[in-house]
């Protein structure tokens, strides 16, 4: 098998008669941190949710851990390894931070009912299992003090990085961020691009990343590709974005 | 530990000065006359005891509140544990409520001990309702097409083929779940409004179906002579019929037709028992968590690989299996059943149950359904505008207290620190 986690090609998305995405092109090795830049309405949502089913794409193929899943109902792509944030937090606001991790878990707990109404042993182990899972992430993202507080009352950071912890819990191969810095203050947004590299580093994760936080793209990612208007405009290493006219002009306007 | 001495003398002087006027002395006509008399000696005891209970109540109200578990309690270790604050006092308490129903059919009278088990149908379908409405969250108005279904099943199998109730009621419920599965695959894609629609219409095609289905239910004149549930085999009936015994024969007592009303009390009981633990289990499962998840953000859900139609459909199934119960139960113990049994107005009723007793709560739900089905009882008088009294009781209900008798307080599974 190749080392790309995930390979998009003319990627398309038409709704009615306005082409939200067009022949969008996307290649992410194993273990690296792409993100996905443009102006606002530039189709980056789109993308996302076209990846990780939400839409179905109008033409165009996906390739991810050298299986096609475009087409597929969301759930299963996520079962797949392919796990994705949203760009308003989407937490279970009147569920515990603990229990925003189990929930994540679901698939990997014994869901059989008669196994949980008789409490079988095998089935209070994938319980203790899953709690200890969601302990370890929850000290990883420094939330082990509130692990009992329903997560709609933390504050907006905390909340954004439960809601990396709840991906982090289902063991993914690919996480997509939509815009984890969006609400940060500097101090935050610098302890999540330690989070992301820690991430990558240590659990053997690639990251697609959408955000308008530059500072922060420049420095995470080892690609970035650059859309306006639904389609391609470039893609490379952040230098050669950076110094890329056609970008300048996207995001400047003409001089 | 403090101790509260100046609160607790204060309330002993309330409760004696009370009960000295409204218990001590009393009135007593002598002649033409009216004279106070102070009570008898007994009396006075009662009320010295009871001002000396309030007193050291208050006294060390600290301490038997932090005993019972209604003050937060500080605790150090930091190994986990599934919640359920001072277990032992819930148990306790949850001991003596079953003791206390056990023990009621001996004091009750027969229409009491009736009436009860007509509460005890009402919790089981409210609590099957409860799992649907309350922890899932899909808006059910065709409930009761799983309890006809329940009903029917029971009473066409012992009807056609002689199958006593114990089959019968394993059978229904197979059978309610099984409607329950038909129907929610095709309808559990729909959301809120137009759910409600097709799950209404579900309910009155049944009830519609059995209706018509003349030469198979009997249409409009419906099925009588269903056999009433039996205790291993034992009737109770005065003769036996051929090949059985009854229960007054084989324990040499005899025949009283209180065994039977009892008996069917006690089965209610223990089915409604039997209910309440599976759905405690339930709500705190991995499915009980999806329900919760997939009610607050589908969207969410569905991204982190849970599979909403697959979770709703498990709790449109697992409800509709104790509307199957409740319904074969219901057809053995009337011994008759119509299609006007199942109307509209019961869906409305026990979805009314658990949205008054509080969506998601057991213990709420469990009192609404007492109160929604003793109420009308006891107000037989006024009985044309028993139906308006009940409307009017759900819009005060909506106005003051949306949130229903007793909120949803879900057991958190904690982590202890």
């Amino acid at each position: 098998m190749s080392s790309r986690i995930l390979e998009v090609s003319n990627l398309t998305m038409r709704f009615g008669g306005l082409l939200a995405v067009n022949g969008v092109g996307l290649t992410i090795q194993n273990g690296q941190i792409v993100s996905m830049i443009g102006p606002n309405g530039a189709g980056k949502t789109t993308v996302f949710n076209c990846l990780t089913g939400f839409y179905k794409p109008t033409a165009g193929k996906i390739v991810f851990a050298g299986e096609e899943i475009q087409g597929l109902q969301g759930h299963k792509i996520a079962r797949k390894g392919m796990i994705r944030t949203f760009q308003h937090v989407r937490l279970f606001k009147s569920m515990t931070v603990l229990e925003n991790l189990l929930v994540a878990q679901h698939q990997h707990l014994n869901n059989s009912l008669l196994a949980g109404l008789f409490k079988t042993r095998a089935y209070r182990q994938a319980e203790q299992a899953a709690l200890d899972h969601a302990m370890y992430w929850l000290k990883k993202v420094d939330l082990l003090n509130e692990a009992n507080r329903e997560a709609g009352t933390l504050a907006y950071g905390p909340q954004r990085r439960l809601e990396i912890a709840r991906c982090m819990v289902t063991r993914p191969s690919l996480l997509m961020l939509d815009e984890p810095a969006a609400g940060l203050n500097p101090s935050e947004t610098d302890h999540l691009k330690i989070l992301i590299n820690e991430l990558r580093d240590e659990h053997d994760i690639s990251v697609l990343l959408i955000e308008h936080d530059m500072k922060l793209v420049m420095d995470i990612s080892d690609h970035i590709v650059v859309i306006n208007q639904g389609t391609p405009l470039a893609s490379g290493t952040p230098e050669e974005v950076r110094n890329n006219p056609a970008v300048i002009k996207a995001y400047l306007g003409e001089e | 530990m403090r101790l509260h001495i100046k609160p607790a003398l204060f309330s002993a002087a309330i409760t004696l000065a009370l009960s000295a006027i409204l218990l001590g002395v009393r009135l007593t006509q002598v002649g033409t006359e009216l004279k106070i008399i102070g009570a008898d000696i007994d009396v006075i005891w009662k009320i010295l005891a009871a001002t000396a209970l309030i007193f050291f109540y208050n006294l060390f109200r600290e301490h038997i509140e932090r005993t019972l578990g209604f003050l937060p309690h500080v605790n150090i270790p930091s190994r986990l544990r599934s919640i359920g604050t001072r277990k032992s006092i819930q148990r306790l308490f949850w001991c003596f409520i079953i003791a206390a129903t056990l023990i009621f059919p001996l004091l009750g009278s027969r229409s009491q001990i009736d009436l009860a088990t007509l509460v005890l149908i009402y919790i089981m379908l409210s609590l099957g309702l409860n799992i649907v409405v309350g922890l899932a969250g899909l808006l059910d108005l065709g409930y009761v097409g799983f309890y006809a279904v329940g009903a029917y099943t029971y009473a066409l199998l012992s009807m056609y083929f002689g199958i006593g109730f114990w089959t019968g009621l394993v059978a229904a419920g197979i059978m309610a779940a099984f409607f329950g599965f038909i129907l929610g695959f095709p309808v559990l894609r729909l959301r809120g409004d137009y759910l409600a629609i097709v799950t209404l219409g579900f309910g009155e095609i049944i009830r519609i179906l059995l209706n018509n289905l003349t030469e198979l239910t009997g249409g409009p004149r419906g099925i009588g002579g269903i056999p009433k549930p039996t205790f291993f085999n034992l009737e109770f009936s005065r003769r036996a019929s051929e090949n059985a015994q009854t229960f007054h024969q084989f324990f040499g007592i005899d025949f009283s037709s209180m065994h039977r009303v009892i008996f069917l009390y006690l089965l209610a009981l223990i089915l409604v028992l039997i209910t309440i633990f599976v759905i405690n289990r339930l709500i705190r499962m991995p499915i009980g968590r999806a329900w919760e998840a997939i009610r607050e953000d589908e969207i969410a859900s569905r991204a982190l690989g849970l599979n909403p139609t697959h979770i709703k459909l498990n709790a449109f199934t697992i409800g509709a299996t104790f509307a199957g119960f409740a319904g074969s139960f219901f057809a053995a113990r009337q011994g008759f059943i119509s299609p006007e049994s199942f109307t509209f107005i019961e869906s409305a009723i026990i979805l009314a149950i658990v949205v008054l007793g509080g969506m998601g709560s057991q213990v709420g739900v469990i009192l609404a359904a007492i109160a929604m089905t003793v109420l009308p009882e006891m107000a037989r008088e006024f009985n044309e505008y028993r139906m308006l009294l009940f409307g009017l009781m759900m819009v005060l209900m909506m106005i003051w207290r949306p949130q229903g008798l007793l909120p949803m307080k879900r057991p958190h599974v904690e982590l202890q620190q």
